[in-house]
């Protein structure tokens, strides 16, 4: 070894060492938008998503990695009154960004801010379930009882959405309790995120978090540029990448990439059931017909949709819960098996036959209808030819009408006049009291059929009763077995057929240190504290 | 007098280009919808609030009225879409547009003006075969694909534009030079001995300096209008990136104001090559009639 | 004709031919799935390959280019046809005219036209034929784009209204339409032709954005926009140049059109 390959190792081993010592650098990853609002109360879109996440501070957090609940500005809570109210103890000592001191007032302001009616806060309105009103009653600095007009079930899972705000403070939201702060906002290029002088956690060694002097986020939507960025190391990493895109950075650098596993993203196809919608009426009666549902389901090849048009990064999809969602996944169903001749049969079963490869209904009309989806997906496009060609081997003729969302969103919320469609869905709460607004017969929401006065069918008023008692139940078995039951009818019914649940796909640089992705979301920085960025002679190693 | 005329008929058509925005926006599919209907977390109220809130757009006649009211104040409305006022997004969006759609309108008539006169006075059939089949590439690649092969070779988006406009005056100028030189008079001037470089400066260009002035305007609305894809797909924020997501996001006061923008980018742009057209070819020009 | 025309003629009638016998030369339908050999590199069943879903990339190509060779000419002949139309009647006319027309072009220009198209596809039914709605397509986009062409031309007809021989044609007696037929609207062939060659690969491009608003043609037919949209991404085509293969054809194909049929205008 010559004495200048010495110096270098003396020298990487040094630096390495002091950058591990260090502040932790700047953390660079891209968001798809600009953010639509700072106010952690309002968030709703992903990028204010990201904001409050990295910003602010809840009481409660749902660990990403056990998603299990964790305390975070409540050193402890109990749950009382048979589920009606929630008694928090609280970490003292804390300050918010600004150097304002953190107390029980501060969590009642947060209340009573969240619950205006003004506000239409989407946290709100999922704390308010129903009439009535929720109280806090502040018990010294320390500690302080929240009561809801009727006991939620699963009440902790709903605050890990919400971020604590200042009662007092002059910045208002822009004081916060989470590891970062706002530094700059420039529109349609990025945001940055400073590090919070007084974020009150420490590490093992006492040293206080987070490690990262600063977090920069990219404003970027084109997701081949963002992989040709990462590349280039502008980028340290990329929360979501396409099955694609994933497959290129492999080829080339494996130990970048990162595979979670199902994510909570499923894949979607349903029919128009709504009775008043402007379609034959031999179409509504295929649609309204179990028999015709489960064939054109027995009638796709799963296995080849996660193949071919997600490049084998995705599981068959069994029900409306991903199994990534370990606590409420039902474990016990499994993918609607690929059979075109059961089909057939069921089909034939149900009156339909199949002639000169068409098939026709018992009055003769040949099955032929639209699928539609939102345009710009690559992946979902080629599940909608994949599915296109399945269904044509059973005489079924589908007409893939690609639209732009609001035209799409139009069709399936207003007009109904749609056929059936093809979309995605982003779970971003586990506990399924975040889906009444999806089950409930008389929900805007129930994508088939909404707003219906009384239950169409038994099997929706079945539904209906058992996520009402799941919402009520305060023993999590009973609450359990209810949903187990909900997804066991929709896996019956098929109202929706879930077709592939999307692996959590995500690249990280070897820069960054201490990541540990997860299926939830934020798949990469779930943890941002403890995140660390070493310099590039780090790299070298 | 005149002058007075053409700045009202460009005043009305703005005026016009403002509505018929509007009206195509309010008549297509997806108005008023907006992705929060597909929110499971918001209940009912929420819901109509929502709605609510996008209610004063649907009256197309009041809407125009209370926006053309608040643009006589500098107030353009705030978009709905980044809730921000409109003239702050132009503001902060507009030099980065400008500068790209100029540069890259330069580069493309220095460039495309070159070429085109080289191809159309050149004896031999190989170059121009070649620079003709240069330029239809350029038309048949995507924008999109150029756009990222710029990106990664680090060449400004401008040339993206330059590479959109190229093509146009290069098949435009080499078919107005190709005809104006084999006009009996060049061909006689050229047979007698003339160079090439004056007969063409002489002779070639007088002719079609009309069209080729018309092209300037029609080009540097084209310019505008390639900076769309180029912003969206290389996420540069100006106007273009601006313009199509509140296409998409039916942003209406922010797709008024933009379209009354880019109707006046237009309008100058035509009127100004129109004065110059009328400056350069004089009497020879219609304008005698105005 | 020359060596050099002769080849380019040739060239064309390759092209054309091949297309119109796609269903010999592909070995199979542009539809069918070889789901086990998705994204096949050339070889002899597929010598183009296969795309992500396993069908012939050949095949597709092939059949792709009847729609697009037929309809982007006469989407291109119907925009030059207004626009000509338009341009020729404000130039020669003048006065006010000439001014509502310019107007009318520049109002034209800075339209949102996208939601016109999102409207139509609206008014549409969900199942329309794949024909039909490729038709439209073609015609809305003939129909729209009259506008930058008309601007041009019109410049060109004011300038020959002026010219010598038009004075001497009407002084001699010639009427106002045979002059415009015979003598202005022949000296305005280059720049219509210039608008013509332009047009047909940018509604090429445009056909497959239209297929993203479910106009245009839907899966699984092949056209040669949405074969060109496939290579937004320059890192795909690394790894696969043939995706290059229907950007070269229309490159080829358009070239040579023009150098067989472009001798009229020089």
């Amino acid at each position: 070894m010559s004495f200048r390959m010495i110096l270098r190792v003396f020298l990487t081993v040094f630096l390495c060492l002091r950058a591990s010592g260090q502040g932790g650098g700047e953390l660079r990853f891209s968001i798809r938008n600009d953010p639509k609002t700072f106010d952690p109360l309002l968030a709703e879109d992903e990028a204010s998503g990201t904001v409050r996440y990295l910003t602010g501070a809840t009481l409660i957090r749902i660990d990403r990695k056990t998603q299990k609940f964790a305390p975070e500005l409540a050193e402890s809570w109990r749950i009382l009154a048979g589920g009606t109210s929630i008694v928090f103890k609280l970490r003292q000592g804390i300050l918010f960004s600004d150097g304002t001191p953190f107390s029980s007032d501060d969590v009642a302001y947060t209340f009573r801010r969240m619950t205006d009616p003004k506000m239409h806060s989407p946290v709100g309105d999922s704390f308010r379930g129903g009439p009535g009103e929720i109280k806090t009653l502040v018990q010294g600095p320390a500690q302080v009882t929240v009561t809801f007009p009727a006991a939620i079930a699963g009440v902790e899972s709903l605050f890990d959405q919400l971020t604590i705000v200042s009662s007092h403070s002059p910045k208002k939201e822009l004081a916060t309790l989470g590891p970062f702060v706002l530094g700059e906002h420039k529109p349609g290029s990025h945001v940055l995120f400073r590090r919070n002088p007084n974020y009150w956690k420490k590490d093992a060694t006492g040293r206080r978090l987070p490690y990262l002097d600063s977090v920069r986020a990219d404003i970027q939507q084109n997701g081949d540029l963002e992989l040709l960025r990462f590349k280039r190391g502008e980028v340290h990493m990329i929360d979501t990448l396409d099955p694609e895109l994933f497959d290129r950075l492999w080829a080339g650098s494996p130990g970048e990439t990162r595979n979670a596993g199902a994510s909570l993203e499923s894949e979607m196809l349903w029919f128009n059931q709504v009775s008043g919608a402007p379609l034959p009426a031999h179409k509504k009666a295929w649609f309204r017909s179990k028999d015709f549902r489960r064939a054109f389901s027995s009638a796709i090849n799963r296995s080849d949709l996660c193949r071919l048009a997600f490049k084998g990064h995705a599981d068959q999809a069994a029900g409306p819960i991903s199994g990534a969602n370990r606590l409420w996944a039902n474990a016990k169903l499994a993918p609607h098996v690929y059979d075109p001749k059961a089909a057939l049969a069921r089909l034939h079963r149900d009156g339909f036959r199949l002639e000169k490869g068409t098939l026709r209904d018992r009055q003769g009309n040949a099955v032929e209808f639209s699928l539609t989806t939102n345009s710009g997906n690559k992946a979902r496009s080629r599940m909608a030819a994949l599915v296109q060609q399945d269904l044509a081997k059973i005489g079924i003729r589908l007409n893939v009408v690609p639209l732009d969302l609001p035209s799409l969103i139009e069709r399936i919320t207003r007009t109904h006049d749609y056929e059936a469609c093809l979309l995605g869905l982003v779970n971003v709460d586990l506990d399924p009291n975040s889906q009444m607004n999806v089950w409930l017969s008389s929900a805007a929401n129930h994508p088939w059929n909404p707003k219906q006065k009384t239950p169409e069918t038994a099997w929706e008023a079945e539904i209906d009763r058992l996520m009402r008692a799941q919402s009520s139940a305060l023993d999590p078995k009973k609450r359990k077995a209810a949903f187990d039951r909900v997804q066991e009818i929709v896996w019956e019914e098929a109202p929706i057929l879930y077709l592939v649940n999307k692996h959590a796909l995500s690249a990280v640089s070897r820069r960054v240190l201490n990541v540990s992705p997860v299926s939830l979301w934020p798949r990469l920085y779930w943890n941002p504290e403890y995140l660390r960025v070493t310099n590039q002679v780090a790299q070298s190693r | 007098m005149a002058f007075a005329r053409r700045i009202s008929i460009l005043f009305v058509t703005l005026l016009l280009a403002g509505l018929g925005g509007a009206t195509l926006l309010r008549l297509s599919p997806g108005f008023g919808v907006d992705e929060r209907d597909l929110d499971s977390r918001l209940n009912a109220a929420s819901l109509e609030a929502s709605q609510a809130a996008r209610a004063g757009e649907r009256n197309l006649g009041r809407f125009y009225a209370s926006y053309l009211s608040g643009l006589a104040r500098g107030d353009l409305g705030t978009s709905r879409l980044f809730g921000r006022p409109v003239v702050d997004l132009l503001k902060e969006r507009l030099p980065l547009t400008l500068g790209t759609v100029l540069a890259g309108f330069v580069m493309a008539w220095v460039v495309g003006i070159t070429l085109s006169a080289v191809s159309a006075m050149v004896r031999n059939q190989a170059l121009p075969f070649a620079l003709d089949s240069f330029s239809s590439a350029l038309l048949c690649i995507p924008s999109a694909l150029l756009a990222v092969l710029f990106y990664r070779m680090d060449v400004p988006a401008s040339a993206g534009v330059a590479a959109v406009i190229f093509p146009k005056v290069f098949f435009y100028s080499k078919r107005l030079f190709s005809s104006s030189l084999a006009k009996p008079h060049v061909v006689t001037a050229r047979a007698k001995g003339l160079g090439d470089v004056r007969v063409f400066v002489w002779h070639a260009v007088p002719p079609v300096a009309g069209e080729l002035i018309a092209l300037v305007g029609v080009t540097l609305a084209l310019g505008l209008s390639a900076t769309i894809p180029l912003e969206v797909i290389l996420d540069l924020p100006g106007i273009g990136q601006l313009a199509w997501n509140a296409a998409l996001g039916r942003d209406m006061p922010l797709l008024v104001s933009l379209t009354l923008l880019i109707g006046a980018f237009t309008l100058v742009a035509n009127a100004l090559a129109d004065a110059v057209a009328h400056a350069a070819t004089g009497a020879g020009s219609n304008d005698n009639s105005r | 004709m020359t060596t050099a025309g002769k080849s380019a003629g040739v060239l064309l009638f390759a092209i054309v031919a091949a297309s119109l016998a796609a269903g010999y030369l592909a070995p199979a339908s542009y539809e069918t799935q070889f789901r086990e050999s998705p994204n096949a590199s050339p070889c002899r069943q597929f010598p183009l390959g296969t795309d992500e879903l396993g069908r012939d990339r050949l095949a597709r190509l092939l059949y792709g280019s009847r729609v697009s060779l037929l309809l982007a000419p006469a989407a291109a002949a119907l925009s030059v046809a207004l626009s000509a139309l338009i341009g020729i009647t404000a130039g020669y006319a003048g006065g006010w005219l000439e001014r509502a027309a310019m107007a009318a072009a520049d109002l034209f220009v800075s339209l949102p036209w996208l939601f016109l198209l999102l409207t139509v596809r609206a008014l549409l039914p969900l199942n329309v034929t794949p024909w039909a709605s490729i038709l439209i397509t073609f015609l809305l986009l003939g129909a729209l784009s009259w506008a930058p062409g008309a601007r041009v031309i019109r410049s060109g007809a004011a300038a020959l209204k002026h010219s010598e021989f038009a004075l001497l044609a009407r002084a001699s007696g010639c009427p106002g339409p045979r002059l415009l037929w015979k003598h202005i609207l022949p000296n305005l062939r280059p720049l219509m032709a210039a608008q013509f060659w332009i047009a047909i690969p940018m509604f090429i491009l445009s056909e497959a954005n239209l297929g993203m608003l479910g106009l245009g043609i839907a899966e699984p037919l092949p056209s040669w926009g949405g074969l060109l949209a496939e290579i937004q991404d320059p890192g795909r085509i690394a790894g696969n140049p043939v995706l290059l293969a229907p950007a070269i054809l229309l490159t080829v194909f358009l070239s040579c059109f023009q150098f067989v049929f472009s001798k009229g205008d020089r």
